[in-house]
């Protein structure tokens, strides 16, 4: 190896390695392709840890009670003082009211189509449903305000006003009045519950698809009706999976942001009704992030930003797993 | 069998179900139950024709020749268009593909042959995770990759956010188009001593590129239609207008890498992003030209989609039928 003329023959060994290496391409190929699989995966792990390096200073200054439910918080930029509480509170009551109302009308959509739409009807009505999903959240947010508002949103809420406001307990979050553009929590819940009808009945209905038919024999060979077939024995039996799909649901309802900034009125107030305008967590980042000046807003922002993101990927975690199981219980020759 | 048997058999049955405690109950709720359902479905869909049909109508009224082919006039003058959202439109959803499509279909091709692997297991999960991050964090995931290190808003951070929203879509259509493929296609390419790389390449992409173009279609349907990762990457731009950027090179002796430049490193609009904007207006018209953009944005979305859906239902069958 010391000599000389040893020296061009192991550039040579290298050469003869590489290109041997090379030959067949494979090994560079499967770098190229492992390479690009990891790099989706580390694209959700830089996503974290920018929004965690971003609001270093906000998590310093504020602490916990950043979070902490308050009845008096305060967002204030002019002398720098951020409290999510408002946003927070208002994303988790917009999203629970949408799931009020399409879990049931999902889960009905789903056994519609799963169980008892004709086979002709069934894959219209199912693109229909996905098409609803592709509508762009700016339409519905367009729409919501000039069409959806005024037409069904404001008589709704003095109706609600007038009959579930004066309740004791829960009239607190029914009091109006609802203002005549009908800007309020209720317009964003319920334009969330049409935009997340989709999402739950699409998934449902595959639960649904993957339960075996033996069950279904099975109870209707029994004497069950049908529809105590579907809610007896199917329904418990893919009940993971449907809280997987509504889990899904209200991660979509917590992150849609620009249907929701359109119609929810953007405002800090200390009302807990439904009735009033709120603003909720992506609506106040998509309304003052770019006008953000002081260090500490943006990153107080950008908080905001990090305590949605880990709020979704913990539910969508969750919802995967429950939905993972009902897969996996099925073997896949009995699936109907 | 005799007629007079046959016509018994339903007789006896109906009296047993009908000597059954409940019967007319249990039957009227399976009925009522049943029509709930259907109702509820018709109720799910009421908005989309809702939407469509206003949209349509609305719209309408102001889409003509000019809105496709003008920038838009100073506030409160009537006229002009939104060529600057279609042309940052195109912009915006060609960066997008550009930057998601090598990484998702590569990512794809691992996670079709690779399942089992912890890797395997690991994008899949990563997958369906990154699809329900919130699109407004994805803004805010470019702002501070990007424009913060850049220092300025740009088509190319928007191009790089929108990306993140289509990669999920084009890992997952990619992996379920190539298992479709036949398993005796690989092998035979195999066998011939063909590498991994080059069956691949000219075999299991080919048979599946069908499939792999409906899912890069519906990635561009969704990223066309996103406003919130675009808020504060390509925030907006009234006065982009590809041709007169070009001219402007030319005439300036500027070289095709200035010129490209010039397109893809400043801020641009989309139709989401002016739709948004002019939404928020006090003018009639511009509420009246966002209408039209609503309507041209709605059509783009949607043609890309049913399409694509179309496509792939027709891919399916056939590789199923084989």
């Amino acid at each position: 190896m010391t000599s000389i003329s040893s020296e061009p023959s192991g550039e040579k060994a290298f050469l003869e390695r590489i290109r041997f290496w090379l030959r067949h391409g494979d090994r560079p190929w499967n770098g190229l392709v492992i390479s690009m699989a990891v790099l989706v995966f580390l694209l959700m792990v830089a996503i974290g840890l920018l929004l965690w390096r971003d609001s270093a200073a906000a998590r310093a200054q504020f602490g916990w009670s950043f979070l902490l439910p308050t009845l008096d918080a305060s967002w204030n930029p002019v002398f720098d003082i951020y409290q999510a509480w408002p946003f927070i509170y208002g994303t988790l009551l917009t999203s629970f009211a949408a799931l009020l109302i399409a879990v049931p009308v999902s889960i009905g959509v789903a056994i519609f189509l799963a169980e008892l739409s004709p086979e002709w009807l069934r894959m219209p009505l199912s693109w229909m449903v996905e098409l609803l999903a592709a509508i762009p959240s700016v339409v519905y947010g367009l729409w919501g305000i000039f069409v959806f508002l005024p037409v069904v949103i404001t008589p709704l809420g003095q109706f609600l006003g007038e009959t579930l406001g004066v309740l004791p307990v829960i009239g607190a979050f029914f009091k109006g009045p609802i203002p005549v553009s009908g800007i309020s929590r209720l317009a964003a819940g319920l334009i969330l519950s049409i935009m997340v009808i989709p999402t739950i009945a699409a998934v449902t209905r595959d639960v649904f698809l993957a339960i075996p038919k033996s069950q279904r024999e099975a109870s209707l060979a029994l004497g069950a009706t049908q529809w105590e077939t579907i809610w007896k024995v199917l329904v418990p039996y893919g009940l993971s999976g449907i809280l997987g799909a509504v889990i899904l649901g209200l991660g979509r309802a917590l992150g849609e942001t620009m249907a929701v900034t359109m119609v929810i009125g953007n405002s800090i107030e200390g009302s807990v009704s439904l009735l009033r305008p709120g603003y909720t967590m992506s609506s106040v980042i998509a309304n003052q992030f770019a006008e953000a000046v002081s260090t500490l807003h943006v990153e107080a922002l950008v908080e905001i930003g990090l305590v949605l993101f880990v709020m979704t990927l913990l539910l969508n975690i969750i919802a995967r797993l429950l939905v993972w199981r009902v897969a996996r219980r099925t073997p896949t020759q009995v699936r109907a | 069998m005799t007629a007079s048997s046959k016509s018994l058999e339903p007789n006896i049955i109906g009296q047993y179900l009908k000597s059954q405690p409940r019967y007319t109950r249990r039957k009227t709720v399976n009925v009522v139950m049943l029509g709930v359902t259907g109702l509820l479905t018709l109720i799910a869909l009421l908005p989309l024709f809702w939407i469509i049909g206003y949209v349509v109508y609305k719209g309408g009224q102001c889409i003509n020749w000019d809105f496709f082919t003008q920038l838009p006039r100073p506030m409160g003058m009537a006229g002009g268009g939104v060529l600057h959202a279609i042309e940052g439109t195109i912009i915006l959803t060609f960066l997008g593909s550009l930057f998601a499509i090598p990484p998702g279909v590569l990512a794809g091709i691992y996670v079709a042959y690779s399942p089992n692997t912890w890797l395997g297991v690991g994008v899949r999960f990563g997958t369906d995770v990154l699809s329900g991050v919130p699109s407004i964090v994805v803004g805010l995931f470019g702002y501070a990759l990007i424009v913060k290190q850049q220092g300025h808003y740009s088509a190319f951070a928007g191009g790089i956010a929108l990306a993140i929203l289509m990669v999920p879509i084009i890992i997952r259509t990619t992996e379920e188009m190539i298992k479709l493929v036949p398993h005796s296609l690989r092998d035979g390419s195999l066998a011939l001593g063909a590498p991994e790389w080059k069956t691949v390449l000219s075999v299991t992409l080919p048979a599946a590129a069908n499939g792999i173009i409906t899912g890069i279609l519906l990635g561009v349907a969704r990223a066309s239609g996103e406003t919130a990762p675009l808020l504060f990457t390509a925030l907006g731009n009234d006065n982009y207008e590809i041709g007169r950027i070009v001219n402007s090179g030319i005439a300036g002796h500027q070289g095709i890498w200035q010129i490209l430049q010039n397109i893809f490193g400043q801020p641009v609009d989309s139709l989401p992003l002016t739709l948004w904007k002019y939404a928020q207006q006090p003018y009639p018209e511009r509420i009246n030209q966002a209408w039209g953009t609503a309507l041209v944005l709605m059509i783009v979305v949607l043609v890309i989609n049913i399409t694509a859906r179309l496509w792939v239902q027709y891919r399916t069958k056939r590789l199923q039928g084989r």
